[in-house]
């Protein structure tokens, strides 16, 4: 199989400069391989950082020290070093995001927010517009929201506009946080089942469930953080 | 007309020697640059600014004993501008003055070219009151000099465009841009743009004076003078439905008058030696036919009575 | 054979403009100092930081509005290289008319008042040399629907415009000739919550559609998170921290860009 994160000898910390330069750690030593078609859980406590891992492989935190080797094409870019640029080309193109919020963007509608990875790949806007809708339809999203900006929707219909941007263009890696927390278990079991179906593609998955029923019906793997809180 | 005596008392043409030596060299240089406004140290005159001291000192400069000056204020030879600076030249510098455009040497004109073309040899002297045409769209003279001096035109071009947008077509009438010898942009002062297209090409040289502004500018003899246009819009001139009403010219430069305050007008050639050359001719418009038929202008007035 | 990088082929194209080690002093004041990055084609850049932490002269040094007094400006438009102020005034003015603009914060500054909207925008392609009533006309009409002004509007004059329609205006005046880099300062500065909204989803979109590149002073960092891909925070003139935009709010590790970051609530 072939490993498509790499992670080694990677620690973080927080230095807080406004509260008397306080140092935080919030791990060390941490070492994993995750290869296609397999979907590792995290798992620990609340403050494990958690997390904070998951922001740390897609490039929004950086790392303290260590590695995060992310396959590219045919080759591993270091998220830990690479250049701005070169991590926006990776989350284009390799890795996607499914946070628990929405980050909303002024006046612009479900419709558009779900195909714009499609047409940042040059998919034409037909097509893009089919399997946006295909996906809004599978996740119970009713019609009439699809051409509004999702910013007066419920916490569960931003939730799944957020999951429908992330499968619409299921990309080789999927790191999720929470995508399910705030969905009926009909929705959830729909979540699951597109997370699945992901990895039996040959995705590779990272992701943190609170939830064990969902952790169950989708894990390859766990990780337990808690080994490396210590050390850090 | 005939010349007249010198007045002794100023020195021939009233500015002194140093002085034209000054407005000649900026005159020279206007010429080796066409269309370049050049500054000069623009004298008082016995006239008040803004009444044509730009071209008078500019005339004052280039007059000659052998010269003859014809002065025309919005065409007519009769007004009392252009009347003043004749006699105050027939004054100083005791030239010959006409009212005929062929005669002259040295014409100096408010908003006017004579109908008649001009010929290789006679020199046009025009007085300006706003030399710079971009004043109307950038009030800074530091950025209009550069515009200048790098040909950025575009903002000339947006006082079309308004036009053409509010009225469906350039409605400027008078002072309308020319661009001289494909390089500056230039202000034509406030002649009508009836006259532009004889600027073009004109045999004569033409001169441009500012005295308040302090600008000399010009137009060598047969240089390109192209009035700025749309390609969709081209540039055109006014036209008339009628001829003048008293010389029947069709094609020269009308001014309206009204005849009296019941409505009536009547249109007449704004160059009044022309129209009157046409008269002396035999030509004739309606308005003198109509007085002929009316017994008002009658050939023999000591048989009527 | 895979191999590990920390650069991919993206970073191997030529950037659109290049700031080394500039500095703009005001005497013995600081404006900026020692300022150095690179922008490539279709970035967005981001320049925050409070008043007078030297954002805005560091803009007029790099739109050519203010000469630095040390360091350089490289630009690269069509594969040819030029330092900006190497070149002559006429030259720069030329490249500021037809591949670079600037959108001010405040619309009065980047519009003509006593032109008509259609007016201003047909403006830049007659600057470029555009001789043909009718497709400037349309092209003006094309904009404005571009930047939402309802097209009957077309001959009204900015002052009838409100706040937010002429900065609107500004930025189709801007875009029109269709620029490889723009310079925004503060573009929603001045407006309602409600209608920098807009303006920004437009920003965001034209920036997207055109592939423009552009940098964008702003102190606010929703504004920033939004439009831009990279950031740099300025302090005293200085560049004190730079990367990816998301990175560098979400994770900022200098002390001043984690005091910036804190005092707003969640950008």
């Amino acid at each position: 199989m072939t490993a498509m994160i790499k992670v080694h000898a990677l620690q973080k910390h927080f230095i807080m400069h406004n509260q008397g330069g306080i140092r935080l750690p919030v791990f060390s030593d941490v070492a994993f391989d995750v290869s296609a078609g397999e979907a590792l859980i995290l798992h620990g406590e609340s403050g494990v950082g958690k997390t904070s891992l998951l922001r740390i492989l897609y490039g929004n935190y950086k790392p303290s020290s260590g590695h995060v080797l992310v396959r590219h094409g045919e080759d591993y870019i270091d998220l830990a070093t690479a250049t701005p640029r070169a991590i926006l080309t990776v989350r284009r193109k390799t890795i996607r995001y499914v946070s628990q919020f929405l980050r909303v963007i002024p006046r612009v509608t479900t419709l558009d927010i779900v195909k714009d990875p499609l047409l940042a790949r040059g998919i034409d806007d037909t097509m893009a517009t089919e399997k946006a809708k295909d996906l809004l339809s599978r996740l119970n999203l009713a019609e009439r929201l699809w051409h509004l900006a999702p910013a007066t929707f419920s916490g569960g219909e931003q939730q799944r506009v957020n999951i429908a941007r992330c499968f619409v263009d299921p990309a080789s890696i999927l790191l999720l946080d929470e995508p399910t927390a705030s969905l009926d278990a009909k929705n959830r079991d729909v979540v699951v089942d597109l997370i699945n179906e992901a990895r039996e593609s040959g995705a590779a998955i990272i992701g943190i469930f609170h939830d064990e029923y969902v952790r169950d019906r989708v894990a390859t793997r766990r990780l337990d953080l808690t080994q490396f809180k210590k050390a850090a | 007309m005939s010349a007249q005596t010198i007045d002794a008392d100023y020195n021939f043409g009233y500015l002194d020697e140093q002085t034209k030596r000054m407005i000649r060299r900026a005159l020279l240089k206007a010429v080796a640059i066409p269309g370049y406004q050049v500054p000069f140290g623009s004298r008082e005159m016995p006239l008040a600014r803004g009444w044509g001291t730009g071209g008078i000192q500019i005339t004052a400069a280039l007059i000659g004993p052998e010269d003859t000056l014809k002065v025309i204020d919005q065409g007519a030879d009769d007004t009392t501008n252009a009347v003043s600076i004749r006699r105050f030249f027939a004054r100083v510098a005791g030239v010959k003055t006409t009212e005929k455009t062929n005669e002259a040497t040295l014409i100096q004109t408010r908003h006017r070219i004579p109908e008649y073309p001009l010929s290789k040899g006679q020199i046009l002297v025009y007085q300006v009151p706003q030399p710079e045409p971009l004043r109307k769209v950038e009030s800074s003279e530091v950025e209009t000099r550069k515009m200048h001096a790098w040909s950025e035109y575009g903002a000339m071009h947006v006082r079309l465009y308004e036009d053409i947008a509010r009225y469906g077509r350039v409605a400027t009438s008078y002072s309308y841009p020319v661009m001289v010898n494909d390089r500056y942009v230039m202000s034509p002062t406030p002649i009508p743009k009836f006259d532009n297209p004889k600027m073009d090409h004109m045999p004569a040289l033409q001169l441009f004076g500012a005295g308040r502004e302090k600008r000399i500018y010009a137009v060598p003899p047969f240089t390109k003078v192209k009035s700025l246009d749309f390609e969709d819009y081209p540039f055109e001139v006014q036209k008339w439905n009628e001829p003048c009403a008293l010389c029947g010219a069709r094609g020269s430069y009308l001014d309206e008058v009204i005849t009296d305050d019941r409505g009536g007008r009547m249109f007449v050639c704004s160059d009044s030696s022309y129209c009157e050359d046409r008269r002396d001719a035999g030509h004739t418009g309606t308005q003198i036919d109509w007085a002929k038929d009316k017994a008002y202008l009658d050939p023999n007035p000591d048989e009527a009575a | 054979m895979s191999t590990i990088k920390n650069r991919l082929s993206v970073d191997e194209n030529a950037p659109i403009l290049t700031a080394t080690a500039l500095t703009r002093l005001y005497g013995e004041r600081v404006g900026c100092r020692d300022v150095s990055f690179s922008l490539w084609p279709g970035e967005v850049l981001g320049i925050v930081g409070e008043s007078g932490s030297g954002k805005s002269t560091l803009l007029r040094c790099l739109a050519g509005q203010d000469r630095p007094t040390s360091g350089t400006i490289a630009l690269n438009f069509d594969g040819v290289p030029i330092n900006l102020f190497d070149i002559s005034e006429p030259m720069r003015r030329q490249l500021m008319r037809t591949k670079w603009g600037i959108v001010h914060q405040n619309p009065r500054d980047g519009l003509r008042m006593d032109v008509s909207a259609g007016g201003n925008i047909g403006e830049r392609l007659m600057d470029r040399g555009d001789r043909h009533y009718g497709k400037i006309r349309s092209s003006a009409l094309d904009w404005l629907s571009r930047v939402e002004i309802e097209t009957n509007r077309v001959d009204d004059y900015p002052r009838q415009f409100s706040g937010g329609m002429q900065q609107r205006l500004q930025l189709a005046r801007v875009l029109v000739p269709e620029p490889k880099l723009v310079f925004m300062d503060e573009p929603t500065g001045g407006l309602d919550v409600s209608v920098q909204a807009r303006l920004l989803d437009l920003l965001r979109v034209l920036v997207r559609d055109l592939g423009i590149a552009a940098i964008i002073v702003t102190h606010d960092l929703a504004v920033a998170r939004l439009l831009t891909d990279r950031l740099m925070v300025m302090k005293d003139g200085a560049v004190v921290e730079e990367g990816l935009t998301d990175q560098v709010l979400d994770d900022p590790h200098h002390a001043y860009t984690q005091l910036l970051t804190s005092a707003v609530l969640a950008a």
